[in-house]
């Protein structure tokens, strides 16, 4: 498999893209005709790109909290937050509100990067940095999950899972159908990924610091909390960050096992405010919805998106 | 590679036996987690492949024993006699290597064009450009194929009503068929020599929207790693525009272009939310794409034994797409040397 050795080329170049972007140093003169040109292709570029943005705020701002829009109006007369004043309350027909079915989402994000992250950077210290027998079977069987579409795994863990009956003093329940069982399946489908995004990030890291600590008289595990983990702090927060976003947008997995209203998600939520027919969807309340659905990750995203855009383009997050 | 471990200084055999199991206690948690909720339920499915496996064999009460059926669940499904309908295997499976064919070279083009655009000395604002354009890739993908989903409506999405104003900017009435295009659903094909529903070209423009603002990413760093003297030899030369781009940008996007076009195709070629969520696999099944009826097998129709046997196919599928595109990455690297 050639992965690894790939995707470090593609990471190089996307750093140094990164790095470029203020700008070239010396920059030579465009003429005018030109430049206008350029402009013009650029704000149509801009354009694609915005429209479907612009298009849900202003569908989510419409003060006559519309059923159907009437009309290409990017700008809706007297704008109103009404819609984001109903969903919040209840989104859809069930009985569950925004902050509910928010904090379920939330749940399964940190429940699923943390121990993900955990666990995946100790295994990735290991691949990296310490010779073993049986190191290169281990690692090609976590690339070949990773090659795996999460829809590989679901079939089997769904049956799995639902032999589990807990009890715990009154609670009583089916591990399928609980958070706890969603959020094991989501740990599946990112666990190869954070060790391998981990893995990538600190096999970059110098080895003189540890070989310095080494000669010093330094253990294994000393080299691995002062040293390795102090370092890769950004690799876990950016792996984290991805697993967060991951779990927070969950939806196969959560909309085949879990059937109480109180277990729903905003990804559920969501799709059922859309509907079988898109007549019967309330557009309004549809784009508020996916607006605060978005907000949250997004913005995060956005501002840390230098660093975040090359874990996503060099390994990606499953769907 | 120097390791750590061998510049320590050698102590007793207890010590030495120790330094060799560390590595697999660092591995321990990571592969027991796997072990049990990756590992084992990959070889239960290949167990559940050969057996009629349905709700009955899992139920929480008295469970019944699931028949063995050897290859049949195999047969079934190559063979299309499925009792789900609009289900033909060999049309699932090519227009599922075309999806993520089709859609790298789009997002390849435009990514590469837009970041050549950028890459213009002395163009203006292309800082404010560059944050802009990575905006798609920010949004979760569940709402980006939702939002698709309402834009393609035929009466109230956005396409139509835009498509609408613009007639009406050239004097032709908002009522003409043209306008009112059933995008999603639409049972004949648009052009009648090409056997794509209208859907799939719904589908690729939602996808490319979001797929060429990360191709544009990469090849923006591999074009700020070309030598500016290069260029600056083939004016002195008199290239024209296109010879440049040809004979000195060309071969420096390769190498960076080529492991990501490979990504990229695997990643479309599982890619979800689109065809779940936007399109539906509408019309007739014909945007489905094998991860999208794998789900449906197993979600909609609880047809569990059936879909293990699909999502072993699946990872056959994607193990000679792997191989193969790495075995025309090297001889096309071979070629670029």
């Amino acid at each position: 498999m050639t992965a690894p050795a790939t995707t470090a080329t593609t990471r190089r170049v996307l750093e140094r893209g990164v790095r470029a972007r203020g700008g070239g140093t010396s920059e030579r003169r465009l003429s005018i005709g030109r430049q206008i040109l350029l402009q013009v292709l650029l704000l149509f570029v801009t354009f694609t790109v915005l429209f479907p943005l612009i298009w849900i705020v202003s569908m989510a701002l419409d003060p006559r909290n519309l059923a159907r829009p009437d009309g290409l109006n990017l700008i809706p007369p007297g704008a109103s937050l009404e819609s984001f004043q109903k969903v919040i309350a209840q989104p859809t027909s069930n009985p569950i509100s925004f902050l509910d079915l928010a904090l379920n989402s939330l749940k399964i994000a940190i429940g699923s990067s943390a121990v993900a992250v955990g666990i995946g950077i100790l295994a990735a210290y290991a691949f990296s940095r310490l010779k073993f027998r049986g190191r290169e079977a281990l690692m090609i069987a976590v690339l070949g999950v990773l090659m795996l579409p999460a829809v590989a795994t679901i079939i089997p863990l769904f049956i799995f899972l639902n032999q589990f009956q807990i009890k715990f003093g009154e609670l009583s329940f089916n591990l399928r159908n609980s958070l706890i069982g969603v959020t094991l399946a989501v740990i599946s489908a990112q666990l190869p990924f954070a060790i391998w995004n981990l893995k990538g990030y600190l096999d970059t890291i110098p080895k003189d610091l540890e070989e310095a600590a080494a000669v010093d008289g330094a253990t294994q595990n000393q080299i691995f909390r002062r040293i390795i983990l102090p370092l890769s702090i950004p690799a876990i927060a950016v792996t984290g960050f991805l697993g967060f976003l991951g779990g927070w947008t969950e939806y196969l997995t959560v909309a085949m096992f879990v059937s109480e209203v109180h277990d729903w998600t905003l990804s559920l939520a969501l799709n059922s405010m859309v509907g079988q027919f898109a007549r019967t969807t309330n557009w309004s309340q549809f784009a508020a919805f996916a607006i605060l659905f978005a907000l949250p990750v997004s913005v995060v995203f956005f501002i840390f998106q230098r660093y975040l855009v090359g874990g996503l383009a060099v390994g990606g997050v499953k769907g | 590679m120097a390791t750590a471990a061998a510049a320590i200084p050698q102590r007793s055999r207890g010590a030495r036996f120790q330094r060799g199991l560390q590595p697999y206690l660092y591995l321990v948690p990571a592969f027991a987690v796997m072990a049990v909720i990756t590992f084992y339920p990959l070889v239960f499915q290949v167990w559940m492949s050969f057996h009629d496996f349905g709700q009955i064999n899992f139920r929480v009460r008295n469970p019944v024993p699931a028949e063995f059926i050897g290859l049949d669940n195999y047969i079934r499904i190559a063979t299309s006699k499925l009792q789900i309908p609009n289900f033909e295997f060999v049309r699932l499976v090519l227009f599922n290597l075309w999806w993520a064919f089709s859609n790298v070279v789009v997002h390849i083009i435009i990514g590469v064009a837009v970041a050549v655009i950028l890459n213009t000395q002395g163009l203006r604002f292309r800082g404010v450009y560059r944050a802009l354009f990575i905006l798609p890739v920010v949004i979760p993908q569940i709402i980006v194929a939702t939002v698709w989903r309402n834009m393609f409506d035929p009466d109230a999405g956005a396409v139509n009503l835009g498509l609408q104003g613009l007639g009406g900017i050239f004097g032709i009435p908002a009522s003409n068929p043209a306008f009112h295009l059933n995008w999603l659903r639409q049972a004949e094909d648009p052009i009648s020599w090409i056997p794509l529903p209208l859907a799939f070209f719904a589908m690729i423009t939602a996808n490319s929207w979001l797929g060429w603002p990360l191709n544009s990413v990469v090849a923006t760093g591999a074009l700020q790693s070309i030598p500016g003297e290069l260029y600056e030899a083939a004016d002195m030369d008199g290239a024209s525009p296109w010879q440049k781009f040809k004979n000195v940008t060309v071969p420096f996007l390769r190498p960076a272009m080529l492991p990501y076009a490979i990504y990229g195709f695997v990643i479309t070629f599982n890619l979800f939310f689109l065809p779940y969520f936007m399109t539906q696999g509408e019309p007739f099944g014909r945007t489905e794409i094998l991860v999208t009826q794998a789900y449906r097998l197993a979600y909609e129709r609880r047809l569990f034994g059936v879909a293990a046997a699909f999502a072993v196919y699946l990872f056959f599928l994607l193990l000679i797409v792997t191989l193969v595109t790495n075995r025309l990455a090297k001889a096309t690297k071979s070629y670029a040397d």
